[in-house]
């Protein structure tokens, strides 16, 4: 059933396509959006939202999850998640794929990504032409990097092929095997097994070649370090196919976040230094780094409450992924179009999804933001399957006050009306 | 050296490392331990101060020498002592380490010794239940008793820690005991060399205010105290060293190596030792030089103070 037709009046429209905010009115028509224009009239049947002018934009694209968390996107502002194959069990089959996408309808999209080898094993492919005609719009690695440098040419060379972006986690397998932290003094304070910062630039000096060398898109799902992101950059300005994305904690934390053992803090990649931090945030504020990505990672305490390097890595992120991206834009960081843009086109381009932008004939994927109403993250109260977040009790900015997927209402705050 | 006044206290309520521990808390545990030295040699060793206290000593990971040295030194101060090992624990069965420090908590000890092959596991422990814990070792991050028995060695045998070069010599990587003693003896006004292979140094090192060197020559020359540490034969498994005779060769401690070191050299050793891998027999037996024997009397003694001043809280309650 097609939902009510919806005018969002006296709102900033931001499009990340143009990066120009502008006053106006938006409305909805059959679950895509209609017009775009000032004083619209409101539609004879449905509803009408006043903005009050806040910044509206499209819902994000959230670019990387590893669960299917719907109560935690929605309360981050996410319409489509792009989830990894790391399931159980793994997405190397066309009737998994279409089994993940369902398992967020109605309220989520979920796009899978098809897992490059069986079982994730690192061996044979996987049916990837069969999962992407399943719905799965893009081939990944998951959580651990290919090994085998001839079967990660062969899976870039054969997915590029068909069209696919290659999403490869850049860590050296031998390098970090056995390891919860990175080479650093904190590490070694911590006497925690750790693994060199330079794992990452290993791994994708690796793939940028690999990828160069097969013709294919390659996408590196999380950069953390500065010779990570300066790879990536050198990689652009030569032309490569590649596109790149991070995650919050890489731009807000460093290692000294696990003073204390904190689980909470054990995260993969593993937190690195100031330095690199530094450089990430600057990597994403230049668009050498083209997406903020939650991880989203839900764990129980179950799996957190144990020692450091036995704690299960990963951190639950979706709810908090705009607030705390926000919170690069309030310190002057990251200009709002870039991080938006981050947040929504770049994703949607990189994947071929249809939202990511604000103009007629789009879908109505929308997201209205108080970009400075203030709360503060509680681990105990964070919406979705757990909370275990390294950012319990940090104080944050940006609450959304309007989610609308196709067209359909599925969030909405006291602040609109 | 003056004994500190019984009325002092020690202002921490677990002892979990050495890392954040002030310089008056480590010279007053090796004030209190040096009493008990005293009292370790008489043929009546027991001072009942402890009685009627339970002390668990719960070793998630193998020991010999440790676990003896916290049980005679709860022993020797009337506690009852029951000792808990891995290999009998539930935690075989799957249970997991919180709930394993619930069930001891529950039982109501008075102290809990905890070892564990986790760095910060002890910490973990130690938030969960209600009486002082005591770090006898976890992972690679710290051994405080080894550190306080080593100082109290040194002590005794130079007069003073303050000035002296100290050199720290093995598998420092992998070593809780390198990490505590750096933080104690740099504490303490010591110069502090970590003398290991490349391989074997971990990351920012300098930053623990001592200085590394990685040859044995130049990394023992003129030091008053050469520590050695033990190397896990396994070591050679992973690609850290190539094999024992060539760690030998390269950094054994031998009497011709000793010779670059100060001619009134102390040479000591955590144990247990790998005769003809770290430490030539004839050093590790020379009773001039070698304090290997008296680190194991001095761990007692430095194990009753930390028993009898974690709880001095809990006593004065009672009584």
């Amino acid at each position: 059933m097609t939902p009510p037709d919806l005018l969002i009046r006296d709102a900033r429209l931001l499009d990340p396509a143009t990066g120009q905010p502008q006053r106006g009115d938006l409305l909805v028509h059959d679950r895509s959006i209609a017009a775009i224009g000032s004083g619209l009239a409101p539609p004879e049947s449905g509803q009408t939202v006043e903005a009050g002018g806040r910044l509206l934009l499209p819902a994000l694209i959230d670019s990387c999850a590893f669960r299917t968390d719907i109560a935690a996107a929605l309360a981050g502002g996410i319409a489509t998640t792009l989830l990894m194959p790391d399931q159980v069990p793994p997405l190397d089959d066309p009737a998994l794929i279409e089994r993940a996408e369902r398992l967020g309808k109605p309220r989520l999209w979920v796009r899978p990504l098809a897992a490059a080898t069986r079982r994730l094993e690192g061996r044979e492919l996987a049916d990837l032409a069969l999962m992407k005609e399943a719905g799965a719009v893009g081939v990944a690695t998951g959580r651990a990097a290919l090994a085998d440098s001839a079967v990660m040419l062969r899976l870039l060379r054969y997915a590029g092929g068909l069209g696919l972006v290659t999403v490869s986690h850049a860590e050296d397998r031998a390098l970090t095997a056995g390891t919860v932290a990175t080479e650093s003094e904190m590490a070694t304070r911590l006497g925690l097994p750790a693994a060199p910062a330079a794992a990452e630039a290993l791994a994708i000096g690796r793939d940028l070649r690999l990828a160069a060398l097969a013709g294919a898109p390659l996408h590196i799902p999380c950069v953390t370090t500065a010779e990570g992101v300066e790879l990536v950059r050198a990689a652009k300005r030569a032309g490569a196919d590649v596109t790149a994305a991070t995650s919050p904690p890489y731009c807000l934390l460093s290692d000294t976040a696990l003073a204390g053992y904190r689980s909470f803090a054990r995260l993969s990649p593993p937190l690195r230094t100031e330095a690199d931090r530094v450089a990430v945030v600057e990597g994403l504020a230049d668009g050498t780094i083209d997406m903020l990505a939650s991880r989203h990672d839900p764990r129980t305490s179950d799996e957190k409450r144990l020692p450091f390097a036995d704690a299960a890595p990963g951190d639950a992120g979706a709810a908090t992924l705009l607030a705390l991206g926000l919170a690069l834009v309030h310190a002057g960081h990251v200009a709002l179009p870039r991080l938006v843009d981050a947040l929504t086109l770049a994703p949607a381009r990189r994947f071929g999804l249809p939202g990511g932008r604000l103009q007629p004939g789009a879908p109505a994927d929308l997201l209205l933001l108080d970009p400075d109403a203030p709360w503060r993250i509680s681990a105990d109260t964070l919406p979705g399957l757990s909370g275990n977040t390294p950012f319990d009790g940090l104080p944050v900015q940006g609450r959304v006050m309007l989610l609308v997927k196709g067209g359909d209402i599925l969030l909405k705050t006291g602040g609109a009306q | 050296m003056a004994s500190a006044p019984a009325t002092l206290r020690f202002p921490h309520r677990h002892l979990l490392a050495i890392e954040g521990l002030a310089r008056e808390d480590i010279r007053l545990l090796l004030d209190e331990a040096e009493t008990w030295v005293e009292t370790g040699r008489r043929a009546r060793k027991h001072d009942g101060r402890l009685a009627g206290l339970t002390q668990v000593n719960a070793f998630f990971e193998a020991s010999t020498r440790t676990l003896l040295s916290f049980e005679i030194a709860g022993k020797r101060l009337g506690a009852d002592v029951v000792n808990l090992m891995a290999g009998q624990s539930s935690l075989k069965k799957g249970e997991t380490l919180l709930d394993t420090a619930l069930t001891l908590n529950a039982m109501r000890p008075d102290l809990i010794v905890i070892r564990h092959d986790q760095s910060g596991a002890v910490a973990l422990i130690a938030e969960k239940v209600a009486c002082p814990v005591l770090n006898a070792g976890d992972g690679r991050h710290e051994h405080p008793t080894q550190a306080l028995l080593d100082a109290l060695t040194i002590r005794r045998r130079k007069g003073r820690i303050e000035g002296l070069t100290v050199a720290i010599c093995g598998d420092i990587l992998h070593s809780r005991v390198a990490r505590s003693n750096f933080h104690l003896l740099t504490t303490l006004g010591a110069q502090v060399r970590a003398v290991a292979p490349p391989t074997l140094m971990p990351a920012g090192i300098d930053r623990f205010g001592v200085t590394p060197v990685t040859t044995m020559d130049e990394g023992i020359a003129g030091a008053d105290v050469v520590m050695m540490l033990r190397l896990q034969l396994e070591r050679m498994d992973g690609a850290w060293v190539p094999s024992a005779r060539e760690y030998f060769a390269t950094f054994g401690l031998t009497e011709a190596r000793l010779a670059h070191a100060a001619p009134d050299v102390l040479v000591m050793h955590p144990g247990p030792m790998n005769r003809g891998v770290e430490i030539a027999s004839s050093v590790a037996d020379d009773i001039q030089r070698s304090a290997i024997a008296e680190q194991v009397e001095m761990g007692v003694a430095v194990r009753m103070a930390c028993l009898d001043l974690l709880t001095r809280d809990r006593r004065a309650e009672a009584a």
